[in-house]
């Protein structure tokens, strides 16, 4: 199980958070209870399997959204 | 192609805003309805690019967002050929969400100024013994870093070499600076003055005191109270079901203009962002004050403190007990402070630090033939006197007669709470120190606020005897004291208050009084930063500054009003918009946008006012 810290340019739509939850947690291999878009940080923080899925395959879920992804950290939870 | 239209939105808002003028300009100045409705047209399907990808995306995740909304009312209005509010309507979301982005990072802009301390780069040790710069990332625990002069510490560390002066307001809100030698604690974020120092990483990120601050904040600005989850909650339904009502009227009335009016009318708009927008800007306003309040329901808490129960130690007083009061008997006094100095400088009891500390430097004598009488002093022999150090029952031992003012002074130091330390040289009383723990400074003017504030109950409990506490009761004006209160009775006192209805605050120093710190409705550690006191309690005032307390309560109040400020314009301008589409001819969809962008922005400058709280008085 891994921890990534994604940090996202900033939102500032509170709408978007739903749109990124939504699209996260129907990634296989993601930990559902874990995940936490933070609106006013502009980060979102899940586990994940590494096995299962790849800290880019969260990424471009997000991207494809349409809010770029600025950096992310991944270390073991 | 999506991400290009999507991130070239403010330039799409310009063009739409010049076609919309020049279209006006075609009809009005020109007086040609054609051009009029061509670039009104343009401008409707330019401004609603970028909203209707948004509204895709959201679909594919399966939300109904206002985006959905705002794209169903527009192709409705093209549809009827109403380019005029479909072209207006588009802008005006474009518009607003533009001027949103520009007030909500102003709302944002405190805790920003915070994480932007964190240290970035590092000068690291590679294996060839030279120092390279990198990533702050890339540190590991037990590399060894290079901090020059001007250079933020990057991580938390111990120093190996060197010496220097390190600036540690962002830490404890000091900001004299600290001298810091070898096997010296440094920590990331703190600066350095001047000086050279190697430093060996003993913690890193987000383990170091500052990552572990921010992480707080962080957590706190997006944490979400009870009525904050129900609003979201009813957000998530509340969209589709405007788009439901919509279609119902639509499908009755065969009205599209009405339906998508409808439509418009009711985005949700302000509710959602009104409280996260209090939210952001009272715990900003609060970090940068050192006060850290975890979340949103903590700010709705404290709010209604109506107690506040004091640790006394640390707290109340400052902690370190010092000398208050002295009386000296006889005039070759500096000589007699030479020796008691020369005689405390041997010892390791408590009061002998501030002894110490209040005479200063003074020429040192050799101290021959110590004694030490338990629970009364030491007895021995400086430069040829005999001197003996202790308190009354010492002097009564080595028989030294005490005048009749030498006893008024021991009566009137002990009623004011001291601890005596009498020495007399050869038989004879030379000084009366009276040592007590001294109240913070300006302690009694910030509970007068506290008071002011609304707070009923000022409590203090402590586990020194009664005498002291009651005296510090009577200085400080609070309403009870107790005395001789041991851990367990202290949050059994908590949950007596509790039970009787009481919203309590326990301020402690996060030490030695946790369980009150988590018992307690709110929790308020006055701690440097310390690892328990940051885990245990709900509010931590950085620097231990009492100052801090009135501001924090006063804050919370201002927040907490806030929010239902917010929620009342957002729900008000809703019921509003609605009501006056079945109540008025004048109502349309420019109008209705219209509307709700100005009521996002008024409730975002709402919250950004917290940003400049300041306490009055």
């Amino acid at each position: 199980m891994q921890k990534a810290v994604i940090q996202l340019e900033t939102l500032s739509c509170p709408s978007c958070m739903q749109k990124i939850e939504n699209a996260v947690k129907r990634i296989n291999g993601v930990e559902k209870g874990s995940l936490k878009v933070l609106f006013n940080a502009s980060k979102v923080k899940v586990d994940f399997e590494s096995e299962i899925v790849a800290i880019h395959e969260i990424e471009k879920a997000i991207e494809d959204l349409g809010y770029a992804v600025v950096k992310s950290k991944v270390k073991p939870a | 192609m999506q991400r290009i239209i999507l991130s070239k939105k403010n330039f799409i808002t310009l063009v739409s805003a010049i076609l919309i003028v020049f279209g006006f300009f075609s009809r009005f100045g020109l007086d040609n309805i054609t051009l009029f409705h061509w670039s009104l047209f343009t401008a409707s399907i330019v401004g609603v690019a970028p909203i209707a990808i948004q509204a895709y995306q959201a679909l594919k995740v399966k939300v109904i967002s206002i985006d959905v909304l705002v794209t169903i009312a527009v192709i409705g209005a093209i549809l009827i050929k109403n380019y005029e509010e479909s072209a207006i309507v588009t802008f005006l979301f474009l518009f607003g969400s533009y001027l949103e982005q520009r007030t909500l990072n102003k709302t944002r802009s405190a805790i920003k100024e915070l994480t932007e301390m964190a240290p970035e780069s590092a000068l690291k040790q590679m294996e060839n013994g030279k120092f390279v710069e990198v990533d702050v990332d890339v540190v590991d625990k037990d590399d060894i870093l290079l901090v020059k002069t001007g250079a933020k510490i990057p991580v938390d560390g111990t120093v190996l070499f060197g010496e220097g002066h390190i600036n540690e307001a962002s830490i404890t809100g000091e900001s004299v600076p600290v001298t810091k030698k070898i096997d010296s604690e440094v920590f990331a974020g703190t600066i350095l003055e001047n000086g050279t120092l190697h430093i060996r990483a003993d913690r890193i990120g987000e383990d170091t005191t500052f990552g572990r601050i921010i992480e707080l904040v962080e957590e706190a600005q997006d944490s979400k109270s009870e009525a904050e989850r129900f609003i979201d909650r009813f957000a998530k339904y509340y969209t589709p079901a405007v788009l439901f009502l919509g279609f119902i009227v639509f499908l009755f009335t065969k009205d599209m203009e009405l339906a998508i009016t409808i439509l418009v009318l009711g985005c949700p708009g302000a509710l959602v962002i009104g409280v996260p927008v209090s939210n952001v800007a009272g715990i900003g306003n609060g970090a940068r004050h050192g006060i850290l309040l975890k979340g949103s329901e903590v700010i709705n808490d404290l709010s209604r403190v109506d107690t506040f129960v004091f640790d006394k130690t640390g707290t109340l007083t400052i902690g370190n007990p010092a000398v208050a009061e002295r009386e000296f008997f006889g005039n070759n006094t500096d000589e007699v402070l030479a020796y008691l100095a020369s005689v405390e400088r041997e010892s390791d009891h408590p009061l002998a630090k501030a002894v110490l500390q209040d005479i200063g430097e003074k020429p040192s004598f050799p101290v021959e033939e110590t004694e030490v009488v338990k629970g009364c002093g030491i007895v021995t022999k400086v430069n040829g006197h005999l001197v003996a150090v202790g308190n009354v029952a010492l002097m009564e031992r080595e028989m030294v007669k005490l005048s009749e003012k030498a006893i008024d002074d021991i009566e009137r130091l002990e009623k004011n709470g001291n601890s005596l330390v009498l020495t007399a040289v050869d038989g004879e009383l030379k000084v009366i120190m009276g040592i007590r723990d001294q109240i913070r400074p300006g302690v009694k003017e910030q509970l007068q606020n506290l008071k002011m504030l609304g707070v009923k109950n000022l409590v203090v409990l402590s586990g020194d005897n009664q005498g002291t506490v009651d005296l510090v009761a009577r200085e400080l004006g609070l309403t009870e004291a107790y005395g001789h209160m041991l851990p367990e009775e202290k949050s059994a006192f908590i949950e007596k208050l509790q039970a009787n209805g009481q919203k309590v605050a326990f301020v402690g120093d996060g030490v030695n009084d946790s369980p009150s710190l988590a018992l307690a409705d709110i929790g308020i550690a006055m701690g440097s930063g310390t690892d328990v006191a940051i885990e245990t309690s709900d509010v931590v005032l950085i620097n231990s500054d009492f100052s801090r307390l009135p501001h924090a309560l006063g804050l919370t109040k201002y927040t907490s009003r806030n929010m239902k400020q917010n929620i009342t314009i957002a729900v008000g301008v809703v019921l509003i918009l609605l009501a006056s589409l079945l109540f008025s001819e004048w109502m349309n969809m420019s109008i209705g946008m219209l509307v709700h962008e100005a009521s996002i922005l008024v409730v975002i400058l709402n919250g950004m006012r917290l940003l400049r709280y300041r306490l009055r008085g």
